[in-house]
């Protein structure tokens, strides 16, 4: 028999699918996450669901990809209207996990706004730092970030933790630190009418 | 005993010019600012126009970097730095072009879009075309129609260039090229367009005259609109 629902997703969002899959309780819903370094190579991100899709659809009814956009321009919904499958609506997850209004309110306050959620902080150092050759050529610093005014740590737990890595990391790169804590139930709204039983 | 495989270090003076130029790619590929500033002088004490540095041992060198990132060999921190070292050599070299006064290929206005802070791609083009003849009035960032239109009229322009790397600032292209339409001006001028999440499709859906995939191309495709409306 068929399983019901496969979830493709950014594995940089599956701590949450996993904490909102638990609340909702979706026992009918399996995902199978991509890598997160996808998200400083968005030209691949089409590519890659392809794949997966050709590799895993068929053993399930149906298939919903946890992406945004992010920064594919169109090209990851065009391979997804060729297998009629939906996506996670908006531009990035910045905008899923603040919600649209929230999200955009934000980034028409500072356009120069550098988001960070729980995952791009945990993982700063691998998906920042080296991700942006900053490890190997400080000096870029500036040249990436001279035109960011501030960081926005989207946070999706309330974490001391978290927080303290971030406010540590605004000030590594210059930025002044801003906090939002919007939780899981943006995300949580969005996914609810694409995977309900 | 030496070994054989031990890193000498090369003098630059000492190189014939065609060995120069070649180590001077090398440096460029490896983001050496301070050997290509110290090479571009060495051409120019040697006799070499501005123009001829900059056309053989920048330009040339450039390309070279733009075909390895087309090809994933390099990625944007390298070519950043390989950028910096060339804007090392053209510092050097653009009061001597501009002494020359030699006239312009073209003039482009370029900038991000409203809404967009993202300039890496946008100085990349400004300086190859700039390396290429042209003249470029760079607005910088975060631009609104207005102010696009204002300067492309005010410089009497041939070509507008426009970036974005975000899919909710692209769109604003569309914006800035509709109001050249409603004011009888689109003509005038080539439209490049330009960013990580465009097209070709995105491009024509707009109504631009190009979309540029990196630097070397918005170059390219300047040179052959312009020829083409000649």
């Amino acid at each position: 028999m068929k399983a019901k629902v496969l979830v493709i997703a950014c594995g940089a969002i599956a701590r949450e699918l996993v904490r909102i899959s638990k609340l909702n309780q979706w026992e009918h819903v399996r995902f199978q996450c991509l890598p997160p370094e996808l998200h400083n190579t968005p030209d691949r991100i089409p590519g890659a669901v392809r794949d997966m899709i050709e590799a895993t659809a068929s053993d399930y009814e149906k298939v919903f990809v946890a992406y945004a956009d992010c920064g594919t321009g169109g090209q990851l919904d065009k391979v997804l209207e060729e297998y009629g499958i939906e996506r996670i609506p908006g531009a990035h997850c910045y905008e899923f996990y603040a919600g649209s209004d929230r999200f955009h309110d934000l980034a028409d306050d500072e356009p120069g706004s550098f988001y960070l959620t729980d995952f791009l902080v945990r993982h700063f150092e691998r998906l920042v730092i080296k991700g942006l050759g900053i490890d190997r050529l400080p000096h870029l610093i500036p040249v990436y970030f001279c035109n960011y005014k501030r960081m926005v740590y989207l946070a999706q737990t309330d974490s001391g933790k978290l927080q303290a890595m971030a406010r540590k990391q605004a000030e590594f790169l210059q930025l002044e630190y801003c906090y939002r804590f919007y939780g899981d139930e943006p995300l949580s709204q969005t996914l609810n009418p694409f995977l309900e039983r | 005993m030496t070994d054989q495989y031990e890193d000498k270090e090369i003098i630059l003076s000492d190189l014939p010019d065609d060995e120069l130029i070649d180590q001077m790619h090398d440096d460029l590929y490896d983001g050496m600012a301070k050997e290509i500033a110290e090479g571009t002088q060495i051409l120019l004490d040697r006799g070499w126009s501005a123009q001829q540095v900059l056309t053989e041992a920048l330009v040339g060198g450039m390309a070279v970097v733009g075909i390895d990132f087309r090809d994933g060999v390099l990625f944007v921190p390298e070519v950043l730095m390989a950028a910096n070292a060339m804007k090392a050599g053209m510092a050097i070299l653009k009061p001597m072009l501009s002494e020359a006064g030699s006239k312009p290929v073209g003039k482009m206005v370029i900038g991000t879009v409203k809404g967009d802070i993202h300039d890496i791609g946008k100085n990349l083009v400004g300086m190859m075309m700039e390396g290429a003849g042209f003249e470029v009035i760079d607005l910088g960032i975060n631009i609104d129609a207005d102010t696009y239109i204002e300067a492309i009229e005010e410089h009497q322009a041939n070509i507008l260039g426009m970036s974005a790397l975000l899919t909710t600032t692209m769109p604003y292209m569309k914006v800035v090229i509709d109001r050249m339409v409603e004011k009888g001006i689109r003509d005038k001028y080539k439209v490049l367009v330009g960013g990580a999440p465009l097209n070709e499709e995105f491009g024509q859906a707009v109504g631009a005259d190009a979309y540029c995939r990196d630097a070397a191309t918005a170059v390219d495709a300047a040179k052959e609109l312009l020829a083409a409306a000649s």
